[in-house]
């Protein structure tokens, strides 16, 4: 292979796949992860195959599942991250959740169906706008308690825990309201849920699509600038593998067809002759998956490419130097806060439309899963470091481990311990991990 | 030094206390274009906190501060860029865990047309500018951390620079430099000062900034000992000025000479 760029020269002594890395820029925690999830799921799998004669974690149906369980506490984990760069921490997730979906199953059980006449398309609009502005501004309020009053963001979300959970159970005085509008519940997944074959692959096909614009688009600012490129194999490398997991991730939600009973009912409701047994409807990316993914893209672009973002990290790395610099460090703080706020309401938005109703427990214990994610995908308690897509990574990692367990026949009490403990454990290789890194 | 011009920047009569403890006690300074002014004295003097006064870190109990002889509203360290007062702080005040790229534009980002950051155009004018200070600083990749502690001094001024200061404060400026570093820093405060920059220097150690200032002025438990020129005194004399508290006959007293 000729080298073309300084990327690629070859430094005397250094083995191979640390070249590789440095000029693919690929961040080897990044592999670490992907590694020990393919181990969870090729492990749950073989365990299957040997204890249970049937292997049940590697099937698409199985998949799609854990997508669409991962997606709740995936978008919060996104928001986390920003709250632990900061050296906060969030404990009133689960219970902003629960309040914001009470209030939206409110909304349009209750409340809009009088106005608007029942499944109303403004129904299910009006409830998520309401939902997300109630998160908005109880996120603020306690970013507001934080930094203006320098309450520690333990004690104000440890109370916030309590206060809106104890809310969302006055509200309705501990009942649970169903059923969700229809609308509204189609962003909880489900046969209905997803988007089907055909805008999968048209999803998939713009994904790859921006795959290469972003690599010809960061080609040109380097070349602007004469700075030193990244060599062509290792951008087409990089190019090949991304485009090869979102093709790849395409056909798997196109393999689970809708079940058998779902199918009679659209054959019957649209008078198709064909034999049920020859109809094969794909699933497709199921829409809560879908919001996963634009929230993913859009907190990578808001803490790489904004100014917010910038100051999140510097703030996390030097509290009094990002101060000293001139930014408004309090006012940044609850930004963050009221952005974890509207987060937990988004995930409000996927849980109870996944459930079909909305109950006074919804989300409970959601914060430690979401603080366990954020800390897997490699956020730092220390401040200043930490990824968006490390969190996302690391709710698929938490809920392959929730539903591997199941899946195994593992009991409640079994799946906490093993939680647990992979939790401390992760922490502890990264630990290890960094103080070699330095 | 001209006194019919008019100050870059006059303090009057500050006063700071912490917890009973008078930090600085009506202490008074001013600063002209082109000028360097040493701020002197043992650890625990005051200088520190004088000079956080006027770079807005911290809030004054009492007193005056004027720009261009006109009063000045300073109340945090935003208020103080505004006024053109950028500082360099003992610490080594830097954002750890970003780049230097992105500690030069700290606050005051570069943004695309989009309303993005634009990290490209703020490499290459952080190659420009640290390439004029520093030829041979070469990590603009690597968070500032990693850098060492000349490496991040330089970092730290070239933000100043490229903001075009009016008044600089450096406080402990060489104190985590090497010999080299610092004959460096020397060489940009004349270049600074033929820009008609003001400076403050702000030590410990007489040696560090005598050579550099055109005045000093001395602190003594958050009293003004007096103020010089140095063409008018001696390292000596000023020594008594530090330890002692004594005005010698080419300086002017200030309230906290001591009057033996």
């Amino acid at each position: 292979m000729k080298n073309t760029t300084q990327l690629a020269e070859k430094v005397e002594g250094e083995p191979i796949w640390t070249r590789f890395l440095r000029a693919t820029e690929i961040d080897a925690r990044l592999l670490g992860m992907i590694a020990a999830l393919a181990l969870i799921w090729v492990g749950f799998h073989l365990y299957g195959v040997i204890i249970n004669d049937f292997g049940a974690f590697l099937t698409p149906r199985n998949l799609w599942n854990l997508s669409v369980q991962t997606a709740s506490i995936g978008v919060m984990a996104t928001g986390m991250v920003l709250v632990i760069v900061t050296r906060h921490i969030d404990l009133s997730v689960g219970s902003i959740l629960g309040i914001t979906g009470m209030c939206m199953a409110i909304m349009q059980v209750r409340i809009l169906p009088e106005i608007f006449g029942l499944g109303h398309p403004m129904i299910w609009i009006i409830s998520i706008i309401t939902g997300l502005i109630i998160g908005t501004v109880i996120g603020a309020i306690h970013g507001y308690l934080i930094a203006y009053h320098g309450i520690p963001a333990f004690i104000v979300t440890l109370g916030g825990l309590l206060v809106w959970r104890g809310v969302a159970f006055l509200l309705t005085r501990g009942e649970t309201i169903s059923p969700v509008d229809t609308t509204f519940a189609k962003l909880g997944g489900g046969p209905y849920g997803a988007i089907g074959a055909g805008a999968s692959w048209a999803i998939g096909l713009l994904g790859c699509a921006a795959v290469f614009w972003f690599m010809i688009q960061g080609r040109r600012t380097r070349a602007r600038f004469d700075f030193p490129q990244r060599p062509i194999w290792a951008e087409g490398f990089v190019a090949a593998v991304s485009c090869a997991s979102i093709l790849g991730l395409v056909m798997l939600v196109n393999a689970y067809p809708w079940p058998k009973g779902i199918v009679k009912k659209y054959v019957a409701e649209n008078n198709i002759d064909t034999p049920i047994n020859e109809i094969f409807i794909s699933h497709g990316f199921a829409i809560p998956v879908l919001i996963l993914i634009a929230v993913g893209v859009g907190m990578t672009f808001l803490t790489t490419r904004t100014r917010f973002g910038r100051y999140v990290f510097a703030i996390g790395g030097n509290p009094d130097a990002a101060e000293l610099a001139g930014i408004n460090t309090r006012w940044v703080t609850v930004k963050i806060f009221a952005l974890m706020g509207a987060l937990c309401s988004l995930s409000a938005v996927i849980a109870s439309a996944r459930l079909g109703s909305a109950s006074a427990q919804l989300g409970q214990l959601d914060e430690l899963y979401v603080i366990a994610a954020a800390v897997i995908g490699g956020t730092s308690f220390a401040g200043g470091i930490g990824t968006i897509y490390g969190a996302i990574l690391g709710a698929v990692v938490m809920q392959s481990l929730q539903t591997g367990m199941v899946l195994i026949g593992f009991d409640a009490a079994m799946q906490q311990i093993v939680v647990g403990s992979v939790l401390v454990f992760a922490v502890w290789v990264d630990t290890l991990y960094r103080r070699r890194a330095k | 030094m001209d006194k019919k011009t008019t100050p870059l920047i006059e303090a009057k009569d500050i006063s700071i206390a912490f917890g009973g403890i008078k930090a600085v006690d009506h202490a008074d300074v001013d600063l002209f274009p082109g000028e360097v002014v040493a701020i002197l004295g043992h650890n625990g003097a005051g200088k520190s906190t004088l000079i956080k006064i006027l770079s807005g870190a911290y809030k004054r109990d009492s007193g005056q501060i004027l720009v261009n002889g006109e009063v000045a509203d300073i109340a945090n360290p935003r208020d103080a860029k505004k006024y053109g007062i950028e500082t360099i702080y003992q610490t080594l005040a830097v954002a750890d865990n970003v780049d230097a790229a992105a500690n030069l534009y700290l606050g005051r980002e570069i943004l695309t047309t989009y309303g993005t950051l634009d990290d490209t155009a703020m490499e290459a004018e952080a190659r420009r500018v640290m390439g004029r200070l520093n030829p041979n600083f070469q990590r603009f990749k690597e968070p500032v951390a990693k850098l060492s502690g000349g490496q991040r001094q330089s970092v730290a001024i070239a933000r100043a620079i490229l903001f075009n200061a009016k008044i600089l404060i450096m406080d402990e400026p060489t104190a985590a430099l090497g010999p080299q570093e610092t004959e460096q820093v020397g060489e940009l405060i004349q270049q600074l000062k033929s820009d008609g920059i003001g400076i403050f220097l702000i030590s410990h150690d007489i040696h560090d900034v005598f050579d550099l200032a055109d005045r000093v002025a001395v602190m003594k438990n958050g009293k003004m000992v007096g103020y010089a020129k140095t063409k008018d005194v001696t390292k000596d004399e000023v020594l008594g000025m530090i330890i002692l508290g004594k005005c010698p006959p080419g300086a002017t007293p200030g309230p906290g000479a001591s009057d033996s």
